[in-house]
């Protein structure tokens, strides 16, 4: 009953509520995206970008909305059951597992992956994004550097060869250069057709390249439109771009 | 006193690695479970206490069916130990299933799990000396003998300073079997896709499972090789040591997690080496604290001694021998 009362929308969140033990996260967020879409969740820290991303990738259950993906409702999902229909989230911190090598980390993002074949064809793609993990293959993943990180957590994700690919905070730390290979990168994965959710509180660029956007404050969406709209927008300028 | 100490070495050596090799294998159930879990599981040496009873078991059922003088004792011993440990692996699983799994889910603090836990292993006893009691009218078991062929190393012809050193054929039988799952185990925790998994979730469960790994699975598999290979180890015990009681896994158990301790908890080749140096030391203890105190010290204080190792270790060197290193969290 409730797949039928979905929308056609790739993926669609509603209403959702979540907590963490008593303290309440998200006060009901609406935000859908669109097969091809960059969507940007925009907002300063503690607005709860994370929460929604976690709560769609089902780390965190929400209380009450909804949450369809394809059609398929996913809110009730345990992580790894989301992230098996095509959901890869590229968590904020990067969070490698830092006693694997290079090989083993992307290697975990093709753990549900049966065919060797595959595994090294998507493993190939992904160096080819990223030449700079092929020289490290053999290293363990927490001896690289921070940049070195977020392209491993994105590789990593990209193992999956997911249909949405949710980034949150990819710049966070970063020097501006590799920042601008990163957005780069995200754009191109983008023009290929895979469809994105970024998270970000460098909300300038990640403005400029999103298709949408979204403003969360205080668990709330305050504001959405298109990027250039939101770029151009009072409200955004004097909090977000200042 | 130094000439006494080396007489007596060939025999420290010889004890002291079968022991330690028990404790090497014990200690890695505890290690992989406090890796993934940071959870001390005290169960896990009643697994290995029941993997001991288990296995006489299925010896006396096998002597009770004729089948020991048919078979050779080689192949009766592959039976029984495959099968207690398909046994306590199961069981390891079940008791995470029905005990740790719901306190996991609730997010009960650690110390619930860990109290838990030492009420399973109070249950585990009491079971298996109930049934012991019930089958034997005794919960002092002593176990049907495989290998108790006695070989001496006639070392004192070739070095006369040594003494010569004595041991039954289940000691080779334990060697071989110990080494085969310290070897196996590290194979599969290193070069395979569970291993890997097993690893990943231990170093961050969260986004193991964000990358498509089901940890509750992941978690089960850990409980079932680590309590296979400890009921396992139990059968190899009381092959070697003959008799048993539902008591064996509480001392030893200590002793294998204060292994697993030494050589760094969570780390399980740490467990290995951990399990090698405690037994050693505590053979080379038994054989020569008399002479080294004066007789002021029996072999009866060895524990003693293994425990003060410890605290030296752990105070200079509070992560263990081989610590895990260190996880940057950003
Ligand atoms: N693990 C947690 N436990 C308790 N509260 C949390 C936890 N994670 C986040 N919060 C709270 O939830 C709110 C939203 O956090 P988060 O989604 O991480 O914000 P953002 O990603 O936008 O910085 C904040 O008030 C934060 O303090
Ligand atoms: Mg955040």
């Amino acid at each position: 009953m409730t797949e039928m009362a979905s929308t056609n929308h790739f993926l669609e969140v509603k209403q959702i509520e979540s907590f963490y033990g008593q303290i309440q996260a998200l006060n009901g967020v609406d935000l859908y995206i669109d097969k091809g879409e960059i969507v940007t969740l925009i907002g300063s820290n503690g607005a709860g970008k994370s929460t929604t991303l976690k709560s769609i990738s089902g780390q965190v259950q929400p209380k009450k909305g909804t949450i369809h993906f394809e059609g398929k409702e996913i809110h009730k999902n345990q992580a790894h059951q989301t992230a098996l229909l095509g959901i890869a989230q590229v968590p904020e911190g990067r969070r490698i597992f830092p006693r694997l090598t290079v090989r083993e980390n992307l290697l975990v993002g093709a753990f549900a992956v049966k065919d060797k074949k595959a595994i090294a064809d998507r493993m190939e793609r992904v160096c080819g994004y990223f030449p700079r993990l092929k020289e490290r293959m053999d290293q363990p993943g927490g001896t690289m550097s921070g940049g070195e990180q977020q392209m491993l957590a994105m590789g990593r994700a990209l193992m999956m060869k997911p249909k949405l690919l949710m980034l949150d905070e990819p710049s966070m730390g970063l020097a501006p250069i590799i920042v601008q290979q990163i957005f780069d990168i995200i754009k191109e994965l983008n023009k290929e057709g895979m469809t994105i959710l970024l998270v970000e509180q460098n909300a300038y660029q990640a403005l400029q390249i999103a298709n949408r956007g979204y403003v969360i404050q205080t668990g709330n969406i305050v504001l959405e439109g298109k990027g250039s709209e939101l770029m151009t927008n009072q409200l955004v300028r004097e909090a977000y771009l200042a | 006193m130094l000439q006494h100490i080396i007489q007596l070495l060939p025999q420290v050596l010889v004890d002291g690695i079968t022991l330690g090799f028990v404790y090497a294998v014990v200690a890695i159930g505890y290690t992989m479970v406090y890796g993934i879990l940071e959870l001390i599981n005290f169960a896990h040496g009643d697994i290995f206490m029941t993997g001991a009873f288990i296995g006489s078991g299925f010896l006396f059922l096998f002597i009770s069916l004729g089948l020991m003088s048919s078979l050779p004792a080689l192949l009766v011993f592959l039976i029984v130990i495959i099968l207690s440990a398909m046994i306590t692996g199961g069981m390891g699983v079940a008791i995470e299933r029905v005990a740790y799994r719901p306190l996991r889910k609730r997010n009960a603090p650690k110390l619930i799990a860990l109290i838990t836990s030492i009420g399973i292993s109070f249950i585990l006893e009491d079971l298996v000396r109930f049934i012991a009691e019930w089958k034997t009218g005794n919960y002092i078991v002593t176990a049907p003998s495989l290998f108790n062929h006695t070989f001496t190393i006639d070392i004192h012809s070739i070095m006369p300073f040594f003494n010569n050193a004595k041991f039954q054929s289940s000691f080779i039988v334990v060697l071989v079997v110990t080494i085969i799952m310290l070897i196996g185990l590290d194979l599969f925790v290193n070069k395979t896709k569970w291993g890997m998994a097993m690893r990943a979730v231990a170093q961050d469960r969260e986004t193991a499972s964000l990358m498509t790994i089901n940890v509750n699975r992941v978690i089960s598999v850990t409980f079932f090789v680590g309590s296979a290979l400890g009921g396992a180890t139990g059968v190899l015990f009381m092959l070697q040591y003959g008799t048993i009681d539902p008591y064996i896994g509480f001392i030893l158990g200590i002793k294998a997690f204060t292994a697993a301790v030494l050589g760094g908890i969570g780390n399980i080749r740490g467990a290995m080496f951990g399990g090698l140096m405690l037994g050693l030391i505590e053979m080379f203890a038994a054989a020569n604290l008399s002479t080294l105190t004066g007789g002021l010290f029996g072999s009866e204080y060895k524990d003693v001694f293994a425990f003060i190792i410890l605290i030296l270790v752990l105070i200079f060197k509070p992560e263990g021998l081989f610590g895990k290193a260190t996880i940057e969290k950003v």
